[in-house]
C-alpha cells in the first residue's frame, strides 16, 4: 500500500486519456486533443509521455526510460523512479526485457516487437507550428490535406543548403492521410517508425495532443523524387563499441576541441561492450 | 438497490482497468485481433467484455446509448452504480452506445466527428455473440500485417465506415469476455 493511486493518476483521468489513446489509434497520426494534468515536473520535461505511460502501464509492465538514447541521464532517471514509486513496476535499462519504454527524442537500436509499446515525449506536437502560428489554420490544413506549406519548407532547404536540412523532427505522412511531427527524434530514426510491430503513442503534455501508430502502419518520410529522403549519422564509428551502424553522440573531451563518437543508446553500446566488441577509445 | 446491480464491478478498479485498457488498446491498435477482458460481471444481456469496456472506458463525461434489449432495468443500473455514465436516447449525443448489431442500426445515427475534430464521434460495442477470425471479411490498413480475417454481419456498412475516413465510428465487438475491434481506418473487403 502506498499513498498514491496506481501509477499516480486518478481513475477519472486515465479514463478521459486512455479514450483519447483508443481515438489516436483509430486515426492514425492525427493528433486527439486531451484534457492534460498538471504533474509533479515541469512542462518539457516529459509530462506528456507520462501521463500517457501512466494510462498505459499494467502492474505486470517492465518499464523502461531513456532520453536522447541514456537510461542515465536526469530526465530518465526521475521519471524511472517516479513510476517504481507510484505503480511499483519493475524497471530495466535493457530494450529486449521491456514491456512499456518511454523515451525522450530517440527510437532503441535494438529492434522493437510486437509486446512493446513505446511512449514519446513530445514538445510541439503541430508538424505545421512554425510556419504556421494559428491553431485554427492548422487544423484547417490538415482537414483539406492542405501540406504544400511542408513541401515549401524542405524546397527552401534545398535551395539554401543544396540538400533537405532538417535533421531531427522530420515530418512524416501516416498512412497516406495525415502529417505528424515524429517528435523531435533524429531523421536517422525516421525508418523505424514504419511498419514498426510496436504500438507507438505521442504524448504532448504542455500542447495538450496525444497521437499514435498502430503496428505496421505506412510512415513515409516527405521528401521530393530528385531529392529523396536520406537518414543521417556521424560519419565514425563509437568509440566505445566501435559501432558503425548506430546513431552517435559527438562529445567534447578538452578545451582545444578534441571530440569523440560515442553511441546514443546507452543500452545497446554497453551490451555490444559486453559482447566483446572494443571501439579505439575503449578503456 | 439490488445485490445483482451493486456486484459485477472490478475487485481492485486501478489495476484491473489497467489490465483492461491493455487489451481494449491492443485490440483497437490490431483490428481483428482478439483480446480477453477480465474481471466483470455485468448483468445479461450484457457481456463480460462489454461491461468490461464500459469499467474501463466511461465515466460522467461518456453519455452512453443502450440499445435495444440492453435498455433493461438491469443494465441501467449496473451502468449507473458502477460508471456513473449518463445514458440517453439520443444516439446523436452518445460516446459509447452498446447492442446488438441490428438494434444499433442505423449508424447514420451516432456522431463521426467533424472533419478538424473527427476524435468527436461515437464508439460502438456491438454484442457479437461469436468472433470467428478464420472466414469472413478481409481487413486491412494500420495494425495489420498483411490482412485479418473477421466474420462481420455486414462488411459493406463498415466499407461504408470507412469511406468517411478520417470521420467515422469505431467498433468493438463482443463475445463473452473477448472482444475484437475495427476502427474507422481499417480498410473492409466482402470476400
Amino acid at each position: 500500500m502506498t499513498d498514491y493511486n496506481f501509477a499516480y493518476l486518478d481513475e477519472q483521468t486515465k479514463r478521459m486519456i486512455r479514450r483519447a489513446i483508443l481515438k489516436a489509434l483509430a486515426i492514425p497520426g492525427y493528433q486527439v486533443p486531451f484534457a492534460s494534468r498538471e504533474m509533479p515536473m515541469p512542462y518539457g520535461w516529459g509530462t506528456g509521455g507520462v501521463q500517457v505511460t501512466a494510462a498505459t502501464l499494467t502492474p505486470g509492465d517492465r518499464l523502461k526510460v531513456i532520453d536522447q538514447g541514456a537510461d542515465d541521464t536526469t530526465n530518465a532517471v526521475s521519471i524511472r523512479k517516479f513510476f517504481e514509486r507510484t505503480a511499483q513496476v519493475a524497471t530495466t535499462t535493457r530494450t529486449a526485457e521491456a514491456s512499456v519504454i518511454q523515451t525522450r527524442h530517440r527510437i532503441p537500436e535494438t529492434p522493437l516487437t510486437a509486446e512493446q509499446v513505446l511512449v514519446y515525449q513530445v514538445p510541439i506536437p503541430e508538424p505545421l507550428r512554425f510556419l504556421e502560428p494559428s491553431e485554427v489554420e492548422t487544423r484547417k490544413m490538415h482537414e483539406l490535406s492542405d501540406y504544400g506549406l511542408m513541401h515549401v519548407k524542405l524546397y527552401e532547404d534545398i535551395a539554401r543548403h543544396g540538400h533537405i536540412a532538417t535533421a531531427y523532427a522530420y515530418p512524416v505522412l501516416v498512412a497516406d492521410r495525415y502529417v505528424m511531427d515524429p517528435s523531435p527524434i533524429p531523421k536517422f530514426d525516421n525508418p523505424k517508425l514504419s511498419n514498426c510491430p510496436a504500438i507507438q503513442l505521442f504524448g504532448a503534455g504542455r500542447e495538450q495532443r496525444i497521437y499514435a501508430l498502430p503496428p505496421h502502419t505506412k510512415v513515409v518520410s516527405l521528401d521530393f523524387e530528385d531529392h529523396p529522403f536520406e537518414p543521417s549519422k556521424a560519419d565514425a564509428a563509437c568509440a566505445l563499441c566501435g559501432d558503425d551502424a548506430s546513431y552517435l553522440d559527438e562529445v567534447i573531451t578538452d578545451d582545444a576541441g578534441t571530440r569523440m563518437f560515442v553511441c546514443s543508446d546507452t543500452d545497446h553500446c554497453s551490451a555490444r561492450r559486453d559482447a566483446g566488441h572494443c571501439g579505439e577509445d575503449a578503456a | 438497490m439490488s445485490q445483482p446491480t451493486l456486484e459485477g464491478g472490478f475487485v481492485d478498479a486501478p489495476r484491473d482497468a489497467a489490465q483492461a485498457f491493455r487489451a481494449c488498446m491492443s485490440a483497437m491498435a490490431r483490428p481483428g485481433r482478439v483480446e480477453t477482458l477480465y474481471g466483470a460481471a455485468p448483468p445479461a444481456p450484457l457481456s463480460p467484455a462489454a461491461g468490461a469496456l464500459f469499467l474501463t472506458l466511461c465515466d460522467a463525461d461518456t453519455p452512453v446509448h443502450l440499445a435495444g434489449a440492453h435498455d433493461c432495468d438491469a443494465v441501467r443500473s449496473w451502468l449507473a452504480f458502477h460508471t456513473g455514465a449518463p445514458l440517453t436516447d439520443d444516439r446523436a449525443e452518445a460516446a459509447f452506445a452498446v447492442g446488438t448489431w441490428a438494434a444499433l442500426l442505423p449508424l447514420a445515427d451516432y456522431p463521426v466527428g467533424s472533419a478538424r475534430y473527427p476524435d468527436r464521434s461515437a464508439t460502438l460495442v456491438v454484442e457479437a455473440g461469436t468472433l470467428d477470425t478464420a472466414t469472413g471479411a478481409r481487413l486491412t490498413g494500420p495494425g495489420i500485417d498483411g490482412h485479418a480475417r473477421l466474420a462481420l454481419p455486414d462488411a459493406g456498412a463498415l466499407s461504408a465506415n470507412h469511406a468517411l475516413y478520417p470521420r467515422g465510428l469505431d467498433f468493438f465487438f463482443a463475445a463473452g469476455d473477448r472482444v475484437t475491434a475495427v476502427p474507422r481506418a481499417t480498410n473492409v473487403e466482402d470476400t
